[in-house]
């Protein structure tokens, strides 16, 4: 296929970076089809790999001259299509640009690179009694960058806040192309806090300072098995009611633990059909007496495990951190679902989602950050078998319906990327959707920056609103396929 | 079928999450998709869906060092190690290299699983360094061989049984390598006799060759099996049921060969480490005042799972002080004739495993692969620092009997 502008501007781009840092030759473009999220691929029309914020800049602004569109990328760990290429644009991927350019600790602050990931930014300080606290499960892979885009939360989210809670300033590379620097000090609008977690429709990060936060003089982490699903959710409401705030509240089904248990081998206690794991952190006299509160709490667990020391504490953790991955080892192919309901509703959600899994003979794990009400639930499903992929498709949009029925949200962490847009009339009306774009067109009134995305019609600044009808446009153009 | 020996099936088994992408060398050094596992996944997948082998998805293949660590991370089980295993033998089946590089390639492979031919290579050893610029300039792959080339030691002729010292505990055959035997022979005899002061009545047949790992792991299947079954027979004739490997690659191939050969070999396979701590120990230790750092050897740590066996050994020898290795979980670039094929990445990888190294302070490195502790010992001269380096054997050895390093 000749695309013109793609073939001028990638002329442009070649200009602009080191000769193996733009990517065309198809086999090598095509491992960047998807990201996290395998079920919606497109080839990328080219892919660059900057390692400084001018270079992002330039690409940007080469994009701007040609018309084209871009999407930005950082390790490619996304579980809702944010990053999936654009077969008529570039991809920018952020993974060359990973160093980390100062610590700051009396101030409380390091500033990296985008690609950096979100553990890495721990690590470099964990010596000096520092970390950094939003802990996406992937957070050995994941990018910060991405963090940042997805406003990316993780289990200690529930005490801690979200990605939003952790930056202090990102330096930007503006749809059109300029480099500016969104601060949290500045007066006015909280652009920084708009631009976090917009998912690359507003620019792509290329400088971030993190908050870093002291690590606590005290952590104890509490495995809980519970015969029953229902009896762990008492407990976890139990706990929030008497006031404790735990840095998290994980809770995972039978199916859920045996996945992991393939996978990792975490030794959870046997018999399960739930376990929660606590974590109280802080100061440790408080620790100590919210452990005494939580023991009484969780009496109905029939066995329960705690952990002081680092090794100890991995070793539970080990589990669910793998959950999502771990689930290949009992089941060829899966959705990860990410929805929220209130707390208080999880049992008869929990309940109904038992009754769609049965109704559609697809079997649900779940894992779910229960502290907050932050649903995961994991669709399992044989892909080879003729439906299978429809049917269970069918649960976990139901599953959001349902999310959405109880007061809850479509997403909790993941983004609404690609894959959730289209659940977005079903979360918002037609006006509330055209105020947000007229946000995003603020930023970008040309439409370039990670267009279709997030919006379930990937409109144009000006045109008048009006509700979709028929196939994705993405899908039209071959650009991605629906499952 | 285009797929030939890749099983799909296996390529299935990756669900995308990109865990592998922090523990593989090659993306840490260049950030690329393609030079992941994750990536790697892809194209192999492409390749069983119908897209030829062009040179660049050859070259991604070939950029692999194979060091597993993807395996470890892998959280949904995914045989990478088969599927790059497998996928190198395609490559070698369906895409014509280039002139040079299958001449340097044929060269490698007709050479080092030989050791007839490797003793041959010994008088020039120390002109090897001499000779880099030149071999450099006709291929840089002979010039990083010539530059790994490592100061050999006076030829040991190792006795074809070792008696056990004391009361006999068991009887174990004993691999003596290609490289291992020619190029650090002490290696072997220090393994001998410390499985000896353990109480093991050791057998070690003559004419052993090669055990076809450096084959198994450059997908040339052929030569693979050949020298497997060969290892086969040896061990089987000796009529030992244990067999005691000291070095990583050949330990981990080894323990492969029901799956190389469909058929499992009469006896059992373990690293010298993990079978000295099955065993327990008798034998005295002797104080040994050293500070040591524990190389993981990728073969070991990944593909065999031994971490803590050797440490457990070291750390048993009263007044060696051991240090971890920052990083210690990614590979230091020897990964087998790869710092032969990729001098560029392994230097790097090298010298990056060197700063890591050095920043121990440790006197002393230790490994349990004599690639690895080539390669390190290499960069690390190159860096300007200078450590001296042992196998785990040659250390358990000297606090065995009493003996300074």
């Amino acid at each position: 296929m000749v695309d013109k502008p793609l073939d001028e501007l990638t002329a442009a781009l070649r200009a602009l970076l080191p000769a193996d840092s733009v990517i065309t030759d198809p086999v090598r473009l095509r491992t960047y089809e998807c990201d996290g999220l395998t079920y919606h691929r497109a080839t990328p029309g080219v892919v660059v790999l900057p390692e400084t914020a001018e270079q992002i800049a330039g690409v940007v602004r080469a994009c701007n001259d040609f018309g084209v569109p871009f999407v930005a990328r950082g390790s490619g760990t996304g579980l809702s299509g944010g990053a999936l290429p654009r077969q008529d644009g570039v991809l920018i991927v952020t993974s060359k640009m990973r160093r980390v350019l100062e610590i700051d600790l009396p101030n409380r602050r390091a500033v990296v690179e985008p690609g950096v990931t979100n553990l890495a930014i721990t690590e470099a300080v964990r010596d000096q009694g520092y970390y950094y606290a939003p802990d996406p499960s992937s957070q050995q892979v994941c990018s910060i960058g991405g963090n940042v885009a997805e406003n990316s939360g993780g289990a200690h989210c529930l005490k801690y806040g979200f990605t939003v809670n952790h930056i202090e300033a990102c330096e930007i590379v503006t749809p059109d192309g300029d480099l500016v620097t969104l601060d949290r000090m500045d007066p006015g609008y909280d652009l920084l806090g708009a631009f976090i977690g917009s998912e690359g429709t507003l620019g792509i990060a290329t400088k971030i300072t993190v908050r870093l936060s002291r690590t606590p003089e005290a952590v104890t982490t509490v495995l809980a098995a519970f015969e029953s699903i229902e009896q762990g959710g008492q407990a976890v409401s139990a706990i929030v009611g008497v006031g404790i705030v735990p840095a998290a509240i994980e809770m995972m089904d039978a199916l859920a633990i045996e996945a992991a248990e393939a996978a990792v081998a975490c030794s959870y206690p046997e018999g399960a059909g739930a376990v929660l794991i606590v974590e109280l952190d802080g100061p440790e006299r408080e620790v100590v007496r919210q452990f005494a509160r939580l023991q009484q709490i969780c009496s109905g667990a029939f066995e329960l495990r705690t952990a002081d020391d680092p090794a100890e504490r991995a070793a539970i953790w080990k589990g669910r951190k793998s959950a999502f991955a771990a689930v290949g080892r009992i089941s060829p192919a899966y959705i990860v679902q990410d929805g929220v309901v209130p707390r208080t509703s999880l049992p008869k959600v929990l309940a109904a989602i038992d009754r769609l899994s049965e109704e559609y003979g697809i079997r649900v794990a779940n894992v779910f950050h229960a502290g907050d009400g932050n649903l995961h639930p994991l669709v399992l499903f044989d892909d080879a078998e003729s439906g299978a992929g429809e049917r269970a498709e069918t649960v976990s949009g139901a599953i959001l319906d349902l999310c959405i029925e109880h007061g809850g949200s479509i997403t909790g962490e993941h983004g609404v990327g690609v894959d959730k847009a289209k659940y977005m009339p079903r979360m918002f009306s037609a006006d509330d959707l055209d105020t947000m774009q007229l946000v995003r067109c603020a930023f970008d009134p040309k439409g370039l920056s990670n267009p279709g995305k997030v919006f379930p019609t990937p409109r144009l600044c000006g045109e008048v609103p009006g509700v979709r009808k028929g196939v994705h446009p993405l899908v039209a153009s071959g650009q991605a396929e629906q499952f | 079928m285009t797929s030939g020996g890749i099983d799909p099936k296996l390529i299935n088994d990756c669900v995308h999450c990109g865990f592998c992408l922090p523990t593989c060398p090659t993306y840490t050094l260049w950030g690329e998709e393609m030079d992941s596992p994750r990536g790697r996944i892809h194209l192999m997948k492409q390749h069983v869906e119908g897209t030829p082998v062009t040179p660049e998805m050859a070259g991604h293949f070939d950029a692999c060092l194979g060091c597993m660590a993807c395996v470890t991370a892998c959280p949904s089980g995914v045989r990478y190690d088969r599927l790059i295993e497998q996928t190198r033998a395609e490559v070698e089946r369906v895409h014509v290299r280039e002139p040079r590089e299958r001449a340097v390639r044929e060269i490698v492979f007709s050479l080092f699983p030989y050791p007839r031919r490797l003793r041959l290579l010994r008088p020039g050893m120390a002109l090897a360094e001499r000779m880099a610029p030149f071999l450099e300039r006709v291929h840089p792959s002979l010039g990083a061989m010539a530059g790994l080339a490592p100061q050999v030691e006076r030829r040991q002729r190792i006795p074809r049984l070792v008696r056990a010292r004391g009361p006999r505990r068991a009887v174990v055959g004993m691999l003596t390598g290609c490289v291992q035997g020619e190029f650090f022979p002490q290696v072997n005899a220090a393994t001998a006799r410390v499985l000896a002061l353990e109480g093991c009545d050791v057998v070690i047949p003559p004419g052993q060759g090669c055990c076809g790992a450096l084959s198994v792991h450059s997908g040339r299947e052929e030569q693979a099996r050949r020298l497997a079954r060969r290892t086969v027979r040896t061990f089987t004739k000796a009529g030992v049921d244990t067999v005691v490997v000291n070095a990583a690659g050949c330990g981990s191939s080894m323990k492969e060969y029901g799956q190389l050969l469909d058929a499992e070999p009469g006896f059992r396979v373990l690293d010298l480490s993990e079978y000295l701590v099955e065993l327990g120990p008798v034998a005295d230790r002797h104080p040994l005042p050293v500070t040591v750092a524990y190389h993981d050897a990728c073969h070991l740590a990944h593909a065999q799972g031994i971490r803590a066996q050797p440490r457990e050994l070291l750390t048993a020898i009263p007044g060696l002080d051991l240090r971890e290795v920052p990083e210690s979980a990614i590979c230091c670039g020897s990964a087998g004739t790869y710092n032969i094929f990729q001098p560029e990445a392994a230097r790097d990888l090298g010298d990056r495993k060197a700063k890591s190294v050095a920043s121990t302070g440790a006197e002393l490195l230790v490994s349990a692969n004599p690639g690895c502790t080539m390669q390190i010992a290499a960069a690390m001269r190159r860096g300007g620092a200078r450590i001296r380096v042992a196998h785990t054997a040659e250390v358990l050895d000297a606090s065995l009997r009493g003996v300074s390093l």
